[in-house]
């Protein structure tokens, strides 16, 4: 905990990093926007945003030295902030193309958001639009998370992805959504790393406002 | 399946937002980021900008107006309308838009759908249809705003696009563009039959039936509405609470 609003963006080249930066900024951040490593380092809060595909995401991540960096400050405590393929690259990898290694910083891997409902009828692949946050049967509360206290209920937010992890240990999850009957992982948190498979930036109040959460975490 | 999007389309010629009314031409309604923030803060799930003219000398204010929508609404912003390349597509992207929007040029040159999936993702490439019936059951692929014929078939150039890496369709009827007639809710379930990604309904709708219509019977992912926001016959709220009665998701504001 610390008591700066101070909020460090890791640019790697991604489109959607503006209207990340423009979000937190909404939020209330003292934002810092880089594209070099060291200043991750000394960050109080990281925020890797992303967006498209893992593979090309983790090839501009390691060339940009950011593979080591996000490692190293996940071992800090400091809290670290996944968006999208930001959160995908924390896992151990993607069956995106093939496999594609990740970050390894998170048990768990990456999948394709199934085709089929349940009921085995075709559903849309990408995933786009609002879904409910969901409670996983492995936590009781939302308290003690970015998600207390502006979250009292469901809430939509915006997805659009083709593929979702699947955390290794079902504590890591912190929100689920339903697509077709299948309950996917909309949201982690282990320990200080807390990332979200949807676009808080793009949900409007209720993003801004887990947005909000996280700056003052 | 995720809840059904509502989204109002915004026109823009120049600085201005404007309507075409089939037949009649164009009308200035009015600052375009006024009605954008309106339409944020009314709940809107996105928002669509179509540059309508598409002229090289327009393009500052374009990129100008997305930039200043960006920097007040925190929904999804798609942007169509004169994008040639991906240095096109890079330059409305880093404006604030999260897809963009594409007809004219990738009739012209597939090719453009795959490179603009392979540079941005998927997501971020909307292939946009405008369509227009030739027969009964058959409609054809348009360009420049439904004055040029391509002589593609919808349905078979939506199925091409989508594999080339289009991640949704935006389709839009020519024939009720600015009618406030109801949507082609034939062509809008053709279409969603025929593809795996969301297609966003757009061009007619003048009543609350007719959104109700594309949802069920034509099974749109996304609604697409202009005329009956901007001259205030309808509000989103009022679109959402219909859904709602009629059993269709949307997002509960």
């Amino acid at each position: 905990m610390t008591t700066s609003r101070s909020v460090t963006l890791l640019d790697y080249g991604m489109c959607n990093m503006l209207n990340v930066a423009r979000a937190f900024e909404r939020a209330g951040a003292d934002l810092k926007v880089t594209d070099d490593p060291r200043d991750a380092a000394v960050a109080d809060r990281l925020v890797v945003p992303g967006v498209g595909a893992f593979a090309d995401s983790m090839v501009e991540v390691t060339r940009r030295g950011h593979g080591d960096a996000i490692r190293a400050f996940a071992e800090t405590g400091r809290p670290l902030f996944g968006i999208c393929v930001g959160m995908q690259i924390l896992f151990e990898g993607s069956e995106e193309f093939g496999d594609s290694p990740g970050l390894g910083v998170i048990a768990g891997r990456v999948m394709a958001v199934p085709a089929q409902t349940t009921a085995g009828v075709p559903q849309r692949v990408p995933h786009i639009g609002w879904n409910e946050l969901l409670i996983p049967p492995s936590r009781n509360t939302w308290d003690g998370t970015i998600m207390q206290s502006h979250v009292s209920k469901a809430p939509a937010v915006y997805f659009v992805h083709s593929f979702v992890p699947h955390p290794a240990d079902p504590r890591d999850r912190l929100a689920d959504f339903d697509y077709g009957g299948h309950r996917l992982c909309a949201a982690i948190k282990r320990d200080n790393i807390t990332a979200t498979q949807f676009h808080p930036e793009r949900s409007g109040d209720v993003g801004l406002a887990l947005l909000g959460s996280f700056i003052g975490s | 399946m995720s809840n059904l999007r509502i989204i109002p389309r915004l026109d823009i010629k120049g600085k201005n937002l404007i309507k075409g009314v089939q037949l009649e031409g164009l009308r200035v309604m009015g600052d375009p980021n006024e009605f954008a923030l309106r339409y944020y803060e009314a709940g809107a799930d996105e928002l669509v900008f179509m540059d309508i003219v598409a002229s090289l000398y327009g393009r500052n204010n374009l990129s100008d107006i997305i930039s200043r929508a960006a920097d007040q609404v925190f929904i999804p912003i798609t942007v169509g309308g004169g994008i040639r390349s991906t240095d096109d597509a890079r330059h409305i992207l880093r404006s604030g838009a999260d897809k963009v929007a594409i007809n004219t040029a990738a009739v012209a040159r597939p090719a453009l759908i795959s490179e603009i999936a392979h540079h941005f993702g998927s997501q971020a490439m909307v292939l946009s249809i405008e369509a227009k019936q030739v027969a009964p059951g058959r409609w054809e692929v348009f360009t420049d705003n439904g004055r040029e014929r391509t002589g593609l078939d919808v349905l078979e150039w939506a199925v091409q696009g989508v594999s080339l890496g289009a991640g949704e369709i935006l389709l839009t009827s020519v024939d009720r563009e600015g009618t406030r007639k109801g949507f082609d809710v034939d062509l809008i379930r053709k279409v969603s039959d025929a593809v795996t990604v969301p297609v966003i309904a757009s061009g007619g709708m003048g009543t609350l039936d007719h959104f109700v219509a594309a949802a069920t019977t034509g099974r749109a992912d996304a609604v697409s509405m202009a005329h009956v926001l901007h001259y205030k016959t309808l509000a989103l709220g009022e679109i959402r609470a219909r859904a709602l009665s009629e059993g269709l998701g949307v997002r509960q504001i």
